[in-house]
C-alpha cells in the first residue's frame, strides 16, 4: 500500500485478478451454491408429486456428481455475468483489467461448452465464450469484490420486461411476475428463483432484476411491504401448479427476490429475471 | 400415465409409437442424433434445396442438445436438454420425411402437437438441469454433419436406457396440460 495525497492507495495486479477470477468460474461451474441445495432439499421434502420429488432427487443427485467428479452440472453454462466492485483505493497494475477480465472467462471455459455468438444476426459463434457480461460499480475502500453468475439462457429466454405505468399498482406488478412464470413453464426448467426488478428507468429495472438473482436464497428484502411482496408471489407462484419440470407439482419456484429503486413519476418499471435449476453464482473478495 | 419405465428401441416404429401415451416414462436405447438452432436451420435449409440428409430421418429420434466437451476418458460431456419450442419452425420438414421421436424439455406450439398426431410422431421431455446424469446413458458419440458449428454440430449417440417421459403422444395428449391440483 502505498501513501497519495492523504490516502492509503493499494496496487493489485490484473495477473492476480485473472487467475482469481478463472478459478472462481471453474468452480462455479461444477459446485452448486450451498443456499440452493439446501432449498432443493427442502423442496424434496415438501413436493408432493410422486414424479416431482423424483425430479427434486435427480438434480441433487446430479450436483453431487457434479461436485465429486469436478464437472459442470448442466451443459449450459451459459454466459459468464460478473458483477465487478471496485474500492475506490485500488488501482490495477501490469495491464488492463478488462483484458485480464476476458482472458479469465477464456481460460474458465476451456473445457466448457461454447455457448457465445459474436453477433445475434449472422450467429457466429466466438469460440471460447468471450466476451463476458460485465457491471462495474466503484465504491468506498481498498477491495475488489468478484461476483459471478454462469447465466443458462434456457431461463433468460422466458424472462420479461415492462414498463407499466403507476396506476397498474402492486396488483399489476404481481400479474406481470405470476403470468411471466406461468408462460415459462417448463421451459426455464423448474423449480425456478424469481428476480423480479421494480423502478429505476429502461435499462436498469432489467438489472435490478439480475442483482435479485445474485440474492442467496432464504434470504429476503430488508425492507417490510418488499419481503411481504416476495412472500405473496411465491405462494402464487406455487399455487400455479407447474411443479419440478412442468409434469405438475407444489413446488415450482424455490425463491422469489425482488429488488425496488427510485424511479419516475410516470412509470413503474418491472423486470422478472428467471434463474433455472443451475442457478450457478459464486463470489471473492480480493 | 405407467410409473413403470418402458423400454423403447430406436428407430421407432409406428407400433412403437402407437404404444405411449403423454405421461408414460421410457428408456431409450439405440440411436439418436442431436440437433438444436443453428443444426436444425442449415438442415431444412438443405432440405429445402433438395439436397439429401446428412443423416437418416426416417424412424430416427432427434435430441436436441447442445452437449458440453468430452471429458478425458468419457464419451461426451453433461448433456441435457434444451428448450424444444426454439425446434418448432424447422419441426414440419422432419417429420415429413418420417422422423418419429424428439426429445427436449418445454412446450411446443399447438400446430407442432397437432403435426405430431398427423403425422404419428412423439415428443419426449427429459430432466433439464440433470446433465451429467443423462450423459452416463450416453454410450458413445461422434460428430456426423456440421462439425464447424461446435457444440450446434449434429452428433450420432449411442444411448442405453436414456430416460425421459412422454410430453405429447399421437393421440394429442399432453404431459404438460394436465394441471396438478393439491388434494
Ligand atoms: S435452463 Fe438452466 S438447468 Fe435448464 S438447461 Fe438451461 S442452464 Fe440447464
Amino acid at each position: 500500500m502505498a501513501e497519495t495525497s492523504g490516502h492509503v492507495e493499494r496496487t493489485i495486479s490484473v495477473d492476480f485478478v485473472r487467475r482469481k477470477l478463472t478459478a472462481l468460474l471453474s468452480q462455479a461451474a461444477w459446485q452448486l451454491p450451498e443456499d440452493y441445495l439446501a432449498a432443493l432439499r427442502q423442496a424434496h421434502e415438501q413436493e408432493i408429486a410422486p414424479l416431482g420429488q423424483e425430479i427434486i432427487r435427480l438434480l441433487l443427485v446430479n450436483a453431487d456428481r457434479a461436485q465429486a467428479e469436478r464437472l459442470p452440472s448442466c451443459q449450459d453454462t451459459g454466459m459468464a455475468i460478473l458483477f465487478i466492485e471496485v474500492g475506490q483505493e485500488v488501482r490495477f497494475v501490469g495491464g488492463d483489467v478488462n483484458t485480464a477480465i476476458e482472458e479469465a472467462v477464456r481460460q474458465a471455459y476451456r473445457p466448457l461448452r461454447k455457448s457465445v455468438v459474436a453477433d445475434p444476426l449472422l450467429r457466429q459463434n466466438t469460440g471460447d465464450n468471450t466476451p463476458p457480461i460485465v457491471h462495474y460499480a466503484i465504491v468506498p475502500g481498498h477491495h475488489v469484490r468478484l461476483r459471478v453468475m454462469l447465466k443458462g439462457f434456457g431461463a433468460e429466454l422466458m424472462s420479461r420486461l415492462a414498463m407499466f405505468p403507476p396506476s397498474v399498482g402492486v396488483e399489476g406488478v404481481k400479474r406481470f411476475v405470476v403470468e411471466t412464470v406461468k408462460e415459462a413453464g417448463p421451459n426455464a426448467c423448474p423449480p425456478v428463483i424469481v428476480g423480479v426488478g421494480l423502478g429505476g428507468s429502461f435499462d436498469t429495472v432489467a438489472l435490478l432484476a439480475k442483482r435479485a438473482l445474485m440474492r442467496p436464497l432464504g434470504t429476503s428484502n430488508p425492507t417490510p411491504h418488499l419481503a411481504a411482496l416476495e412472500q405473496e408471489l411465491l405462494e402464487d407462484i406455487n399455487a400455479l401448479g407447474i411443479g419440478p419440470q412442468g409434469f405438475g407439482g407444489t413446488v415450482t419456484a424455490l425463491g422469489v427476490h425482488v429488488v425496488a429503486a427510485p424511479t419516475h413519476i410516470a412509470a413503474l418499471p418491472v423486470a422478472v429475471n428467471l434463474n433455472c435449476s443451475a442457478p450457478r453464482r459464486a463470489e471473492v473478495l480480493l | 400415465m405407467t410409473m413403470t419405465p418402458r423400454p423403447l428401441r430406436t428407430p421407432l416404429t409406428d407400433e412403437d409409437v402407437a404404444n405411449v401415451r403423454a405421461g408414460d416414462m421410457v428408456l431409450i436405447s439405440g440411436t439418436l442424433y442431436t440437433a438444436r438452432d443453428a443444426a436444425h436451420q442449415r438442415l431444412v435449409a438443405a432440405l429445402a434445396e433438395g439436397h439429401p440428409p446428412p443423416i437418416p430421418l426416417a424412424g430416427q429420434v432427434i435430441y436436441y442438445v447442445g452437449p458440453a466437451p468430452a471429458p478425458p476418458g468419457r464419451p461426451i460431456g453433461p448433456a441435457g436438454p434444451t428448450t424444444s419450442g426454439r425446434m418448432d419452425p424447422y419441426t414440419i420438414p422432419l417429420l415429413e420425411r418420417g422422423v418419429k421421436g424428439f426429445i427436449g424439455k418445454g412446450h411446443r406450439s399447438p400446430p407442432i402437437k397437432a403435426a405430431f398426431v398427423r403425422y404419428r410422431a412423439v415428443y419426449f421431455a427429459t430432466v433439464g438441469g440433470a446433465a451429467l446424469l443423462l450423459a452416463d446413458h450416453i454410450v458413445e458419440a461422434r460428430v456426423v454433419a456440421y462439425e464447424d458449428l461446435g457444440p450446434e454440430a449434429i452428433h450420432e449417440l449411442v444411448v442405453r436406457d436414456f430416460p425421459a417421459i412422454v410430453v405429447n403422444d399421437i393421440y394429442g395428449g399432453d404431459a404438460y396440460e394436465s394441471p396438478f391440483t393439491t388434494p
